[in-house]
């Protein structure tokens, strides 16, 4: 089980992935806002998405878990 | 002529102290992807070039050849250096009092040579048995950290690091200009995790408390990461052609070479100011061919900071990388700048500033890590650098990140932004909200109040439009993209005999 983490504080933009989706090394599973910026999130591993932790306007902290991969 | 038995004896004496540890040690380096240290230095050098200072250290010991430790000097690339390598098959390369002496002469060398030093390290750390002759001396082991700080900004220092560097001798790496690491068997740490375990209860591996990709990564220990022993030679080498022998040496000039990406720059910059933008391109698009060597590329990576050439000659990069963390400075990222920045400076290495900032972080997180004075740091040393420095405001410089990456104030010799540029306090929609937030509130009509947003956003973004600063002599020029190249080039050629008289005094006291 690995988890993607948020990188900094910000609020969701767009969740990009779904639950049970395939997802590729380096892919962009998440838009972050924050500081105005739109700050992708990318998968530092492949994995199925087994669970996604927070909704589009939500606001995160640095080091928040964003979602849960297999 | 020398009777038979003169000459056997010195030959074999040699021959045994060449050979090192026990065989069972050297097998053990093998089943760890490691090199003798005796082969790595015949891997960094150029063929037959080493000669070796004291190798009869500690040689009536009988089982302490050299006491562990290869000292000498020899050519890279042609160029000399003075080299120290622990010899972990003996005692796990750990430091004895003859060890210790060889590694501070040579660091003498180094110094009346005015050459590079190079510090090949895998060592368990002090003799505890030696100790009283070690470690608390004049001439222990504090004095070799003594002279790495006395030595910082005159010679380059570097660190390979190929195993443990542990308790004290953790400091070598950690006051040397760069430290390359290599994945797996580098590691870094005061205490290790048996201590760690007996001393406050922590259970951790030591992979994750000290090891290489968490040093290159989380703590910023780590410069560049490795993959085996080969390419920490090589990286090493490839660093040094960046560097002159000293402080007050020429700058190696390589041959120039065609821009490493055929892309056009202005293909590549996004209209849009938030979206992510992958910097990596941008710089691609202005240096020579194959000739980056990224300093920290996996810590704080909203920062890049590496080495280029231009027209075959070293520039020091230092731009904000917006597709990480949209290219905000956070503390990490602050502390990576003003290395870089100050180990350009003190080489004469010219400045490159890329700027696309959104500013620095906000938040109680960072506020409590002290952001404030990290940032303060970063500006101090960006604000000392007296080599040519050129700042390029990309797409966006918003706040502190203007000073940060060498805005107006700070004597760039030159500010230039690319048409897409804009610089302010802060971005439209941020500055709108500042100033009209009740205002915008007090709108009941929510046509009307988007509108209203709408023509202050409109007069705000007349108000910084570029050519308004450039017609207020705030930035020195406009350029096109496409054209960034050859002017960075021409006017670093101009710079070069830039000198900046220092006001009178004994040393800043520097934010920290």
């Amino acid at each position: 089980m690995t988890q993607i983490t948020s990188t900094m504080a910000g609020t969701v933009l767009q969740v990009l992935v779904n639950q049970g989706d395939e997802i590729e090394n380096g892919q962009a599973v998440m838009m972050l806002e924050s500081m105005k910026m739109e700050i992708p999130v990318e998968a530092e591993t492949a994995g199925k998405v087994s669970e996604v932790k927070v909704n589009a306007g939500d606001f995160v902290n640095e080091g928040d878990t964003l979602l849960v991969l297999e | 002529m020398q009777s038979e038995t003169i000459q056997n004896r010195l030959k074999e004496a040699r021959d045994t102290i060449k050979k090192g540890g026990k065989p069972k040690y050297h097998e053990k380096l093998s089943e760890q992807g490691k090199m003798f240290a005796r082969t790595r230095i015949e891997h960094l050098v150029d063929e037959g070039s080493f000669k070796e200072d004291a190798m009869f250290a500690n040689f009536n010991a009988g089982d302490l050849p050299a006491d562990g430790v290869i000292t000498g000097t020899g050519l890279v690339e042609g160029r000399p250096v003075c080299i120290m390598a622990n010899d972990s098959t003996i005692k796990a390369g750990s430091w004895g009092a003859r060890t210790v002496e060889k590694i501070i002469r040579i660091q003498e060398t180094a110094e009346k040579l005015r050459v590079p030093m190079l510090y090949l390290v895998d060592s368990a750390g002090a003799r505890i048995t030696d100790q009283l002759d070690m470690f608390p001396n004049r001439r222990g082991a504090g004095r070799i950290f003594h002279n790495q700080v006395r030595l910082s900004g005159t010679i380059p220092q570097i660190c390979l690091l190929f195993g443990p560097s542990a308790a004290g001798g953790a400091y070598i790496p950690a006051f040397c200009d760069i430290v390359i690491m290599v994945e797996g068997n580098a590691s870094m740490y005061l205490g290790s995790p048996r201590m760690a375990e007996k001393v406050i209860g922590e259970k951790v591996s030591l992979e994750e408390m000290g090891g290489a990709r968490m040093h290159c990564s989380v703590s910023g220990c780590g410069d560049v990461l490795a993959k085996d022993e080969e390419e920490a030679i090589e990286h090493a080498v490839n660093y040094l052609s960046y560097f002159p022998l000293n402080f007050e040496g020429e700058i190696p000039v390589k041959e120039a070479r065609a821009k490493q990406s055929d892309k056009e720059l202005s293909g590549l910059i996004l209209a849009n100011q938030n979206a992510p933008f992958n910097m990596y391109e941008a710089i691609d698009t202005l240096i020579d061919e194959g000739s980056f060597f990224e300093i920290k590329k996996l810590f704080a990576p909203e920062l890049i900071t590496g080495f280029a050439r231009m027209n075959g000659k070293p520039v020091g990069i230092i731009a904000n990388q917006p597709k990480a963390k949209g290219g905000v400075l956070f503390v990490d990222s602050a502390d990576k700048g003003a290395k870089f920045i100050q180990l350009c400076d003190a080489f004469n290495i010219p400045l490159l500033f890329l700027a696309d900032v959104p500013g620095f972080m906000i938040g109680t997180k960072v506020e409590r890590a002290g952001i404030i004075r990290h940032g303060a740091k970063l500006i101090s040393a960006m604000s000392s650098a007296t080599v040519p420095k050129i700042s390029v405001v990309v797409r966006k410089a918003y706040g502190a990140g203007l000073y940060a990456m060498a805005g107006p104030a700070f004597e760039p010799d030159c500010c230039i932004a690319l048409p897409s540029a804009q610089i302010a306090v802060m971005g439209p929609e941020a500055a709108v909200n500042a100033v009209y937030s009740n205002k915008i509130q007090d709108i009941e009509d929510p046509k009307e109040k988007i509108a209203f947003a709408q023509e202050k956003h409109k007069e705000y973004q007349e108000e910084i439009d570029i050519y308004r600063l450039a017609s207020e002599l705030i930035i020195d020029d406009i350029v096109e993209p496409d054209e960034l190249r050859d002017v960075l080039i021409s006017r670093f050629e101009y710079y070069a005999s830039k000198t900046i008289p220092m006001p009178p005094k004994k040393h800043p006291v520097y934010p920290v």
